[in-house]
């Protein structure tokens, strides 16, 4: 049977800082002019920290919540507003067994809908104008799960300056990786917008043709305190070509449609990760530069 | 779109006093940059739908109004005169051409009357204390101004002067937003030609004005590409002796560090005696826009 074409939408956001009722509702109703938009969209991908803002601080202590409080909150949201169900992911921050995380939630909204996976950061940046591990925790590792998308991955933003991160999540069966950024504009010279933007651009298309994989990258938008996320979010098709792209600065809903039959052709003409597969476990026990870790 | 894979790990630049290269930078993504900044940081975090800002008649308040009348309206954006006596009267000609090529509303106030009214009390002030004076009642005119117009002060400070503490410390600095704190003099002459400002004010040996025939360069004891050019590299990671060993010269190298490194101070909030584990600052540690 032919795979049939599925509708994503990233919603490039900018959040409102230690307001959470404001940016739920702005949440609610970005998810609600996406449905709008496109009845078949399946997923809204919200960035990093699009719940709170990114530069709290000590304020991370008192914005946090638990994955289930996000969840009910979003979903009464979301029930508030009378919208078929749908799956969402977003960044917050979150308080989970007496730990802070910078995390990422999936969850089904609606009928039959709960939470489907929360991946907790595993990159602090702390180092330049990041101050994460002061403020957070680690989360542990890098896990896939069942969607109706497909098996899916999620990665919070430095965590996919690690490839390992990528590989991992494929090797656990992830045909779609999800990477919710929060990036500061940084580097001027290009006539294209902030150069940390190309950076990602090249992350995005190598993760994705590395494993032949589908990769979204959710960008935040706005500024806190002087810092400007830029937005231009993006997707990637499992050949690493960029196939959707968001506006710089502005808040935007960028639509996605990926095709799941992709990931077996490219897979197919070119089988790095059934390479990798095999060789995994030869590679960790023969490199010295991880068997000694 | 430029491929380069970590642009936060910057490849060393090559090090050569003659190559200004490194301070480039698209004038139109900063444009946009800045543009975007100042909605954002004032009229969605802050709500404000108008400001005020000093025009000096320098190229510094010129663009900081330019930009600030492209990000709001240019009728939003109040522009001060504020000449002091001493003033050069060639600087309130250019302050009245950059306001007129904006289309915003501007108003001159003589500030010799609040200056001397202090200061003739003073015995032989001179004018270090006098310029000081003179830059913090302009700060005091431009806040009692934004409170009568419900506005927000706007600031004016570049990245070199901020580097080399060559400002008054809650004076000059003291606006609650501004647009030009990360862009050297040469890049804010360079966004200042891309956005058409007055030739009148690009041109002209940038100065403080607080004395008869002063420029900044004469201050300073190096000229701003210089200058610049030092700090970027010293930003960046280099050591003086590195630099020295490469070419740059000595002198200039000597004005800039002695500068740079005698005002680390100015560049922040005042010092606070800690006493608890809960000092402000140190401890409890909230961004500005929380």
């Amino acid at each position: 049977m032919t795979p049939v074409p599925r509708t994503i939408c990233i919603a490039q956001f900018r959040p409102d800082k230690s307001d959470p009722g404001s940016a739920l509702r702005r949440a609610g109703a970005t998810i609600e002019r996406a449905l709008d938009r496109d009845p078949n969209t399946r997923l809204i991908v919200f960035p990093e920290t699009a719940l709170t803002g990114y530069f709290l601080e000590g304020g991370v202590y008192e914005e946090a919540r638990t994955a289930p409080e996000w969840f009910q909150a979003l979903d009464g949201e979301h029930g508030r507003r009378g919208l078929p169900p749908v799956d969402v992911a977003a960044g917050f921050y979150e308080r989970h067994e007496r730990k802070f995380s910078n995390s990422a939630i999936y969850a089904r909204l609606g009928e039959g809908g709960g939470i489907v996976h929360v991946h907790r950061k595993v990159f602090l940046p702390t180092y330049g104008l990041f101050q994460e591990a002061r403020f957070v925790s680690p989360g542990a590792g890098v896990a896939a799960f069942d969607t109706r998308l497909g098996r899916t991955a999620m990665l919070v933003c430095e965590d996919a300056f690690h490839s390992v991160t990528g590989a991992l999540a494929a090797l656990d069966g992830a045909q779609l990786l999800l990477v919710l950024c929060a990036s500061p504009a940084r580097g001027a010279r290009s006539p294209d917008g902030p150069e940390n933007l190309a950076t990602w651009d090249v992350i995005g298309s190598r993760l994705a043709a590395e494993h032949g994989i589908f990769v979204i990258l959710a960008q935040l938008a706005g500024f806190e305190g002087g810092k400007g996320f830029p937005g231009g979010s993006t997707a990637y098709d499992p050949a690493g070509q960029r196939i959707a792209s968001g506006p710089l600065w502005d808040q935007a809903l960028v639509p996605v449609t990926i095709n799941p039959g992709d990931v077996s052709r490219v897979r197919g003409q070119a089988p790095h990760l059934a390479d990798l597969e095999q060789a995994w476990r030869r590679l960790m026990a023969n490199s010295p530069g991880a068997a000694d870790r | 779109m430029t491929q380069r894979f970590d642009s936060r790990v910057r490849p060393a630049p090559g090090l050569d006093p003659d190559d200004d290269s490194v301070l480039e930078i698209n004038v139109e993504t900063v444009r946009r940059w800045l543009v975007e900044f100042l909605r954002q940081e004032i009229a969605v975090q802050r709500g404000f739908s108008s400001i005020v800002i000093g025009l000096s008649g320098g190229v510094d308040s010129a663009l900081s109004a330019a930009l600030c009348a492209e990000a709001l309206e240019p009728e939003s954006v109040h522009c001060f005169m504020l000449p002091y006596r001493s003033s050069d009267p060639r600087s309130l000609d250019d302050a009245h051409e950059v306001a007129e090529a904006l289309g915003t509303p501007r108003r001159v106030i003589d500030i010799a009357p609040a200056v001397d009214g202090y200061l003739e009390k003073e015995s032989g002030p001179g004018a270090h204390r006098t310029g000081n004076v003179a830059a913090r009642v302009r700060m005091a005119i431009l806040y009692d101004q934004a409170a009568g117009l419900g506005a927000l002060p706007v600031g004016t400070s570049n990245k070199s002067e901020r580097l080399l503490g060559y400002f008054t410390w809650h004076g000059d600095d003291a606006p609650a937003v501004n647009p030009l704190g990360d862009l050297f003099k040469t890049q804010v002459w360079a966004l200042g030609r891309a956005m058409g400002l007055p030739l009148s004010v690009i041109d002209k040996p940038p100065t403080a004005d607080l004395i008869p025939g002063q420029t900044d360069e004469n201050d300073l004891g190096v000229t701003y590409r210089s200058a610049d050019l030092i700090l970027f590299h010293l930003l960046d990671g280099r050591s003086p002796a590195e630099l020295v060993d490469a070419g740059f010269p000595e002198g200039d190298m000597r004005a800039v560090t002695a500068r740079l490194d005698a005002t680390h101070w100015k560049r922040r909030l005042p010092t606070q005696a800690m006493l608890s584990q809960t000092a402000i600052g140190e401890s409890y540690l909230r961004p500005v826009d929380y």
